[in-house]
C-alpha cells in the first residue's frame, strides 16, 4: 500500500558527491510557509495538483460556455424575424465579439486544457506535470484574464470589433468605449496563461513519461495535446505582439493601424492571422486526440494507422504556419500571394483527410458498441467532414471571394468548431466522467443530449449556408423583409429556423447539465474500475485518481498497455485471438500492492495565485490609471520573491498532527 | 521560470534524486523549458523586429533613422552588452566549478554592464526625445521605440533577476541545483544580447 | 527525440567537461568584438562597397548571433532537443515573418 509521507524539507543523510549542488533551505519562516490544506476552499484556491487544476479549467470554461451560449441566443433572437429590436446594433456587435471571443478563448481552449491537464499526466504514467506550480499560475491567470474581460460589460460596453478586431474598427475612433481596450489587455493575459501551460506540457510529455514509454507509444490523445501546445508556445507571442501594438495604439496615441497616418492596415491581419491560423488546430486538435481515443475503445479495435495519426497530426500544426493569409483573400494581398496561400491550404486538407480514413478504418469491421462518447465521436466524423469540404471551397480563391464576410463563413466555422472541436470535448466529457469523478453519466440522458444538440446543431448552422450563399452579411445586425428574397431562397424563413435550432442546441446542452444532476443524485452507483473496457494508462489507477495518481509508476512495454494487461494475445503470426486474462480491478490492486512507500509531492503553493492576481490589476491599470501598474507590478515582483524562495515542502510541524515518520528522503528537485 | 518538479517517473530509490538524472530524456525539465520559452521569444521579437521593417521608412523629412541615429555611441553600448554576456558565461562557469565567490562577482558584474546599457539607452530616447523624436511622432518612431523598449525591458528584468540571485546565492537559498540556475538566467541573457545583435546590425546599420 | 547525451549530463557539475574554457570563452568574446568593430567600420564605407554592403552586414551579423547561440549557450555542447526547440521557433519566426515583408513588397521596394 503506498503512503504519501509528510514531506520532509530536512536534506537527507547523503554522502556529499551525490548531491553536491543542492541546498534544501533549511528552514521556511514567516510569508514563505507553504500551506498544507488537503480539504476545504484552501485546497482548490493553492492547489498545485493537475487534477484539481483540470477540474477547475473545466468548471470555468464550462460557465463561459453557458455565458457565450446566451450570447449566441441574443444574437439569434435578433435575426429570428425581420427589424429585429433585440438588440441595438451597437449591443449586436458587442454581442458577436464577446460571443466568439468567449466561445474561442474561454471556453474551446480551456475546456481542451482541462483534458490535457487531467489526462496527460496519468495518460504516461506521470505523478504530475513537469512544473506544478506554474500550472496552477496557468489556470489563475485564465480565469482572471477571463473575468478581466468580461468586467468590460458593467464598464462601459464590451469590445466591438468582431473577434478578429481589424482595423480601423479598433481604434478609438470607431470604438470610443474601453472594450476593446478590455479585450486587448484580456487577450494578453489569457496568452500568458497559454504560453505558461504549452511549456509545461511539452515538459511533461517529453520528460515525464513511464519507464518504457517511447514517443511511439504515448497515447494519441496525449500527442495530439503536444502538438497543440507547440502551435501555442510559437502563435501566442504572435498575437502577443498585435495585442501589444493595438494597446500601444489605443491607450498611448501610436498609430501603428491608422491609415490616415501612413500606416498600413494589413499589418494587424498578418500578425492576427499568422496566429490565428495555427489557433484553428489549437482548437480542433484535442477533440481529434479525444475521438481517436474514444474510436478505438467502441470499436474493441487499436487505432488504425496509430502512426499515421500521429504524423498526421503533426503535419497539420507544421503546415498550419503557411496557410494564414487564405483569412485575407478579400484583402488586395495580389496575385502571386493568394495563389501561394490557396494552394498551400488545399494541401491541408490531406493530413485532415488521414485522420478521417484512419478514424473510419478504425471503426471498420470493429464490434461497435453505440454509447454517447462514441456516438459523440461518430457525430464529430460526420460533423466535421461537412465542416472540412465547405472549408476547401474557401481554398479556392475566387469562390472564397464571393463568400467572404457572409453566413457562409459562419456556416463553415460553426461545423468545425461546433461539429468538431466541441463535439469531440463532450465525447471526452463523457468518456471520462467515470474516471474523473468516480460516477458515469447517465446514458438515456446522454442520449437526449447528443441528439438535441445534434438536431439543433445542423438546423442552426446548416441554414447559413444557404443564407450565406443568398448574401447575407456576417455582423448585419438585422434585415428587411422586402430584400429577403422570394421562395426556398427566402433569407427569412431560413433565419427563423436557424433560431429554431439554436433554441434546440441550447436545450441540448442544457441536457448535459440535467444528466450531471441526475447522474450524481443520492443513491446512484459509483462507476465500475474500467466501465468502458478502456485501454490506456489513465485507468490503471482508482476512479477519481488518488493525489498521487499512481501507487507504483507504471512500467510500459505496450502502446496501448491498459489492453495488453487484460487481455492476452495467443492467436498464431498475423491472427491474433485475445483472452482476458485479467480484469481492471486485479491489475489495480496489483499496482496497490506493489505500491512505492515514499511518494513525495510538493505542497501547495499562495503564490501562483497571487502572481496571477497582480496581471488583471496591472491591465485595469492601463486603462484606468498608470499607478495601478505599479502596484500590480509590486505585487507580481513580490509574489515571484516569495514563489522562488518557498521551500519546496512544507515543513513537517506544520501538518496537523506533526507527522511521526522518521524516514529521511531528499525530494526531487528540478 | 525556474519551478520545483514533482518526482519524475522512474521512481525515487536513488537518493541521488534530482535534477536531470532520470527524467525520460535525461535531460533537465528547467532547461528544457526555458530553451521553449527562448523559441517562443524568437516570435515575439521577429513580429517586432518585422513592424519596425515595415515602418522605418515612414517618417517626416528631417528625423528618420539615418538623421537621429549616433552609431558610435550605439557601437559602445552594444559592445557593452556583448560583454556582459562574456561576464555571464564566466558566472556559469564558476557555478559549475561550485565557485560562489566568483559566481556572484561575476553575476554582479554583468548586472553592472546590463544597467550601463539601460542607462545608455534611457540616455539615447533622451537624446532623440529633445531633437523632437517622440513616442507618437511618426510610424517610425513608434515602432522603433517599441521594439528598443521591449529589448530594454528584457534586460532590465534580466538585471533584476541577476541581483536576485546573487542575493539568494548568497543567502544560500536557491532551491534546486545553483549550477543549473545560474545557467538558466544565462541563457536568458545571452538570448536578450542575441536580440540585440540582430538589431544593432538590421536597425542601426543598415541605412532605411 | 531520442534520449542524447544522458552519460555527458551525468558529470557536469564536475567542472568544464560543458563547453569551452574560460580562455576559450574570452576568446570567443574578442572575436565577437572585433566582427562588431568591423560591421561598423563597414557601416561607414557603405558607398564604397555598393551591393556588397547589404549581404556582408548580414553574414557578420550571423556570424555573432550563432557564436553566441552555440558557445556561449552550449548549444554546440548540449542535447540536439534543446536546439531543436530554439531553432523551430528561430525558423518558423524567419518564415513567417519573411513571407508576411515579402507580401507586403517589403524587399522590393
Amino acid at each position: 500500500m503506498a503512503i504519501i509521507e509528510r514531506p520532509t524539507d530536512t536534506p537527507a543523510v547523503v554522502s556529499p558527491d551525490a548531491a553536491p549542488a543542492v541546498a534544501t533551505p533549511a528552514t521556511s519562516y514567516g510569508v514563505f510557509r507553504r500551506p498544507v490544506e488537503t480539504t476545504g476552499w484552501k485546497s482548490w484556491l493553492f492547489t498545485i495538483d493537475h487534477k484539481k487544476l483540470g477540474i477547475m479549467y473545466g468548471v470555468v470554461a464550462m460557465a463561459f460556455f453557458v455565458i457565450g451560449g446566451i450570447e449566441a441566443l441574443l444574437i439569434r433572437l435578433q435575426l429570428a424575424g425581420p427589424d429585429g429590436t433585440v438588440l441595438s446594433a451597437d449591443a449586436y456587435n458587442q454581442m458577436f465579439t464577446m460571443h466568439a471571443t468567449t466561445m474561442v478563448f474561454l471556453f474551446v481552449m480551456p475546456m481542451a486544457a482541462a483534458f490535457a491537464n487531467y489526462m496527460v499526466p496519468l495518460q504516461i504514467g506521470a505523478r504530475d506535470v513537469a512544473f506544478p506550480r506554474i500550472n496552477a499560475f496557468g489556470f489563475w491567470t485564465f480565469l482572471f484574464g477571463g473575468l478581466f474581460l468580461n468586467t468590460s460589460w458593467i464598464l462601459g460596453g464590451a469590445a466591438d470589433g468582431g473577434w478578429f478586431m481589424y482595423a480601423p474598427n479598433s481604434s478609438v475612433a470607431f470604438s470610443p468605449t474601453n472594450g476593446v481596450d478590455f479585450w486587448a489587455l484580456g487577450l494578453q493575459i489569457t496568452g500568458i496563461a497559454s504560453l505558461t501551460g504549452a511549456i509545461n506540457l511539452i515538459v511533461t510529455v517529453i520528460n515525464m513519461r513511464a519507464p518504457g514509454m517511447s514517443l511511439m507509444k504515448v497515447p494519441i490523445f496525449t500527442w495530439m495535446i503536444m502538438v497543440v501546445q507547440f502551435l501555442l508556445l510559437f502563435a501566442i507571442p504572435v498575437i502577443t505582439v498585435a495585442l501589444f501594438l493595438l494597446m500601444f495604439q489605443r491607450s498611448f496615441d501610436a498609430t501603428f493601424f491608422s491609415v490616415e497616418a501612413g500606416a498600413d492596415p494589413l499589418l494587424w491581419q498578418h500578425l492576427f492571422w499568422i496566429f490565428g491560423h495555427p489557433e484553428v488546430y489549437i482548437i480542433v486538435l484535442p477533440a481529434f486526440g479525444i475521438v481517436s481515443e474514444v474510436l478505438p475503445v467502441f470499436s474493441k479495435k487499436p487505432l488504425f494507422g496509430y502512426p499515421l495519426v500521429v504524423f498526421s497530426g503533426a503535419a497539420i500544426g507544421f503546415v498550419g504556419w503557411g496557410v494564414w493569409a487564405h483569412h485575407m483573400f478579400a484583402s488586395g494581398l495580389g496575385p502571386i500571394s493568394v495563389a501561394v496561400f490557396s494552394v498551400a491550404t488545399m494541401a491541408i486538407a490531406i493530413p485532415t483527410g488521414v485522420k478521417i480514413i484512419n478514424w473510419v478504418m478504425t471503426m471498420w469491421g470493429g464490434k461497435l458498441k453505440f454509447t454517447v462518447p462514441m456516438l459523440y465521436a461518430v457525430g464529430v466524423i460526420v460533423q466535421f467532414t461537412i465542416g472540412g469540404l465547405s472549408g476547401v471551397t474557401h481554398s479556392v480563391a475566387p469562390s472564397d471571394t464571393q463568400q467572404t464576410d457572409t453566413y457562409y463563413i459562419v456556416a463553415h466555422f460553426h461545423y468545425v468548431i461546433f461539429g468538431g472541436a466541441v463535439l469531440g470535448l463532450f465525447s471526452g466529457l463523457y468518456y471520462w466522467w467515470p474516471k474523473m469523478f468516480g460516477k458515469m453519466l447517465n446514458e438515456r440522458m446522454g442520449r437526449w443530449n447528443f441528439w438535441l444538440t445534434i438536431i439543433g446543431m445542423n438546423l442552426t448552422f446548416g441554414p447559413m449556408h444557404v443564407l450565406g450563399l443568398q448574401g447575407q452579411p456576417r455582423r448585419m445586425y438585422r434585415w428587411t423583409e422586402n430584400r429577403a428574397g422570394e421562395g426556398f431562397f427566402n433569407i427569412g424563413f431560413w433565419n427563423l429556423i436557424a433560431s429554431i435550432g439554436s433554441f434546440v442546441l441550447a436545450l441540448g446542452v442544457l441536457m448535459f447539465f440535467v444528466n450531471i444532476y441526475v447522474s450524481h443524485r443520492k443513491g446512484t452507483q459509483k462507476a465500475p474500475l474500467d466501465p468502458w473496457d478502456a485501454r490506456s494508462l489513465e485507468w490503471i489507477t482508482t476512479s477519481p485518481p488518488k493525489e498521487h495518481n499512481f501507487d507504483r509508476t507504471p512500467t510500459v512495454g505496450h502502446l496501448d498497455e491498459f489492453f495488453h494487461r487484460k487481455y492476452e494475445d495467443r492467436g498464431e503470426g498475423d491472427h491474433h485471438d485475445y483472452h482476458q486474462v485479467a480484469t481492471a480491478e486485479e491489475i489495480v490492486a496489483e499496482e496497490e500492492a506493489k505500491g512505492d512507500s515514499h511518494i513525495h509531492l510538493p505542497s501547495p503553493s499562495y503564490w501562483p495565485i497571487l502572481l496571477s492576481l497582480a496581471l488583471p490589476i496591472m491591465a485595469y491599470g492601463v486603462i484606468y490609471n498608470i499607478w495601478l501598474i505599479a502596484g500590480g507590478a509590486a505585487l507580481a515582483l513580490l509574489s515571484m520573491y516569495g514563489w522562488g524562495m518557498e521551500p519546496h515542502t512544507a515543513p513537517d510541524d506544520d501538518y496537523d498532527p506533526p507527522a511521526a515518520g522518521t524516514e529521511l528522503e531528499v525530494a526531487a528537485h528540478g | 521560470m525556474a519551478d520545483t518538479a514533482v518526482a519524475p517517473a522512474t521512481g525515487h530509490d536513488a537518493h541521488d534524486d534530482h535534477g536531470a538524472h532520470h527524467t525520460s530524456t535525461g535531460l533537465s525539465n528547467n532547461k528544457l523549458a526555458m530553451w521553449m520559452f527562448l523559441g517562443s521569444e524568437c516570435l515575439l521579437f521577429g513580429g517586432l523586429i518585422s513592424t519596425y521593417m515595415l515602418y522605418r521608412g515612414r517618417h517626416s523629412e528631417n528625423l528618420g533613422p539615418d538623421q537621429v541615429w549616433d552609431i558610435p555611441f550605439t557601437s559602445a553600448s552594444s559592445f557593452v552588452l556583448l560583454m556582459s554576456s562574456l561576464t555571464m558565461v564566466l558566472a556559469v562557469s564558476s557555478a559549475h566549478r561550485k565557485d560562489d565567490r566568483n559566481t556572484k562577482v561575476w553575476l554582479m558584474v554583468t548586472a553592472l554592464l546590463g544597467a550601463l546599457f539601460v542607462a545608455g539607452q534611457v540616455y539615447e530616447f533622451t537624446t532623440f526625445y529633445r531633437e523632437g523624436l517622440g513616442f507618437t511622432t511618426s510610424l517610425f518612431s513608434s515602432s522603433f521605440y517599441t521594439l528598443t523598449g521591449f529589448h530594454g525591458v528584457h534586460v532590465t528584468v534580466g538585471i533584476i533577476m541577476l541581483t536576485s540571485l546573487v542575493g539568494m546565492i548568497g543567502k544560500n537559498r536557491v532551491p534546486g541545483d545553483k549550477a543549473e540556475t545560474v545557467e538558466l538566467f544565462g541563457l536568458y541573457w545571452h538570448f536578450v544580447d542575441v536580440v540585440w545583435i540582430l538589431i544593432f546590425t538590421l536597425v542601426y546599420l543598415i541605412p532605411a | 527525440m531520442t534520449v542524447t547525451d544522458t552519460d555527458q549530463h551525468h558529470d557536469t557539475h564536475e567542472g568544464e567537461s560543458h563547453g569551452l574554457s574560460d580562455m576559450g570563452y574570452v576568446k570567443i568574446a574578442v572575436f565577437l568584438a572585433v566582427v562588431t568593430a568591423i560591421e561598423v567600420a563597414l557601416s561607414y564605407t557603405q558607398d564604397q562597397l555598393g551591393a556588397a554592403f547589404l549581404p556582408l552586414l548580414l553574414i557578420l551579423m550571423g556570424i555573432k548571433f550563432f557564436c553566441v547561440i552555440l558557445y556561449f549557450m552550449h548549444l554546440k555542447f548540449d542535447s540536439k532537443l534543446f536546439g531543436l526547440m530554439f531553432y523551430i521557433g528561430m525558423f518558423l519566426a524567419i518564415g513567417c515573418y519573411g513571407v508576411f515583408l515579402l507580401s507586403m513588397h517589403f524587399f522590393s521596394s
